[in-house]
């Protein structure tokens, strides 16, 4: 039987606990967007070294040498994999499962899980940091752009959620 | 005086490894929270389960008032803590994006890991259509530079913006996010669905 998930309070305080630790001890907030960024660069330095070296985005990454995968990013990326784990193997909700209201088809779940998906990391792009490293961090460091982002996702997806109603309710 | 990582002779691998149980630690409050669900994530935008909002300001609110605490005892320098820098048109029009991301995917990249990791199928799809995102951001950078980098305004804060102390810019947050708890949780009566915990 799979255990309850934890108080919304609770696991908030859990986060914030999280954070203050990464900002303690590193001076930096918490990030998902960037480290799937270096994880591409990576990838798109070892398919084609030329086109990285060539492209003013791509080289900075590369500078001395140097691997973008051994940065802060793509480690902590790896370590939220490794916690996501742990806390579904404790609460015995590790399964592999396609979520889905009832009323769509799979199919149609995995076209708007991978758009989604494209759109987020995208827009987080842009935005230099998504609801972890731009929303979340942000305001924990009382920056404008922190609550202006915030403000940003949260109207959006408000605003787009009475078109994709049907897809979840 | 933290950060820590800021101290003379501090090793790469150490912040490295504090990446790492950083991560884990992330990863873990995730999970915990139910954000490895999406259907429990996009609750908060139909006022169904309204998790994401409690969570997110709680934990805000922990980050924002520890790091006041620490800094007031001489235990953080904030000076030495990142501050993001604000790009009005960036942050906004990314902002829209993602926000048309989050409801049409059901994740946003830190939620999508965690769902990753217990198996959800779904959130593979996201995760592999993040990375096309990005790839397509770094492809198409030199054609939206202008949005990119547009009106830059600097790691502003919004206490000075607003000509408050950290203090009582925090104390307004709280009275503010216990406003929206107490909606939130009117919202879930009034919105309430058949329990899906089962489905998830």
């Amino acid at each position: 039987m799979k255990k309850k998930y934890m108080n919304p309070y609770l696991a908030g305080t859990l986060l914030g606990l999280v954070l203050l630790l990464a900002m303690y001890l590193s001076g930096r907030g918490l990030g998902a967007s960037g480290g799937i960024k270096y994880c591409v660069v990576s990838i798109v330095g070892n398919v084609s070294p030329q086109h990285a070296e060539s492209s003013n985005y791509y080289s900075k990454y590369f500078e001395g040498g140097m691997s973008p995968l051994k940065n802060w990013l793509p480690i902590e990326v790896l370590g939220i994999i490794v916690g996501g784990f742990l806390s579904g193997a404790l609460s015995k909700r590790l399964k592999f499962k396609l979520e889905k209201s009832p009323n769509i088809s799979n199919r149609k779940r995995l076209i708007f899980a991978f758009s989604g998906g494209l759109l987020f990391v995208y827009g987080a792009q842009l935005a230099r940091g998504c609801t972890s490293g731009a929303a979340l961090s942000g305001m924990a460091v009382l920056s404008v752009a922190g609550f202006v982002t915030m403000a940003a996702i949260f109207g959006s997806a408000f605003l787009f959620a009475w078109f994709f109603r049907k897809n979840w309710i | 005086m933290g950060p820590i990582s800021s101290l003379p002779g501090f090793p790469e691998w150490l912040d490295l490894t504090i990446a790492f149980i950083i991560g884990i630690g992330f990863g873990y409050a995730l999970e915990q929270a139910g954000f490895s669900s999406s259907r429990k994530l996009v609750g908060m935008f139909y006022g169904y389960d309204t998790t994401v909002i409690k969570v997110f300001f709680t934990a805000a609110i922990v980050a924002l008032v520890g790091s006041q605490f620490l800094s007031y005892f001489g235990l953080l320098n904030m000076k030495n803590v990142f501050v993001n820098e604000y790009y009005i048109t960036a942050s906004i029009v990314g902002g829209v994006i993602m926000g048309a991301g989050f409801i049409m995917g059901g994740f946003c990249p830190g939620t999508g890991l965690s769902a990753l990791s217990i198996g959800k199928i779904d959130a593979l799809f996201f995760f592999v259509g993040g990375m096309l995102g990005a790839f397509l951001f770094a492809e198409t950078f030199p054609y939206i530079q202008g949005i990119a980098n547009g009106s830059f305004k600097g790691p502003v804060k919004i206490n000075e913006v607003l000509g408050l102390s950290p203090g009582v810019f925090t104390l307004l947050l709280i009275v503010a996010a216990i406003a929206m708890f107490w909606i939130a949780e009117m919202a879930e009566k009034k919105f309430a669905r058949p329990d899906i915990t089962n489905q998830l």
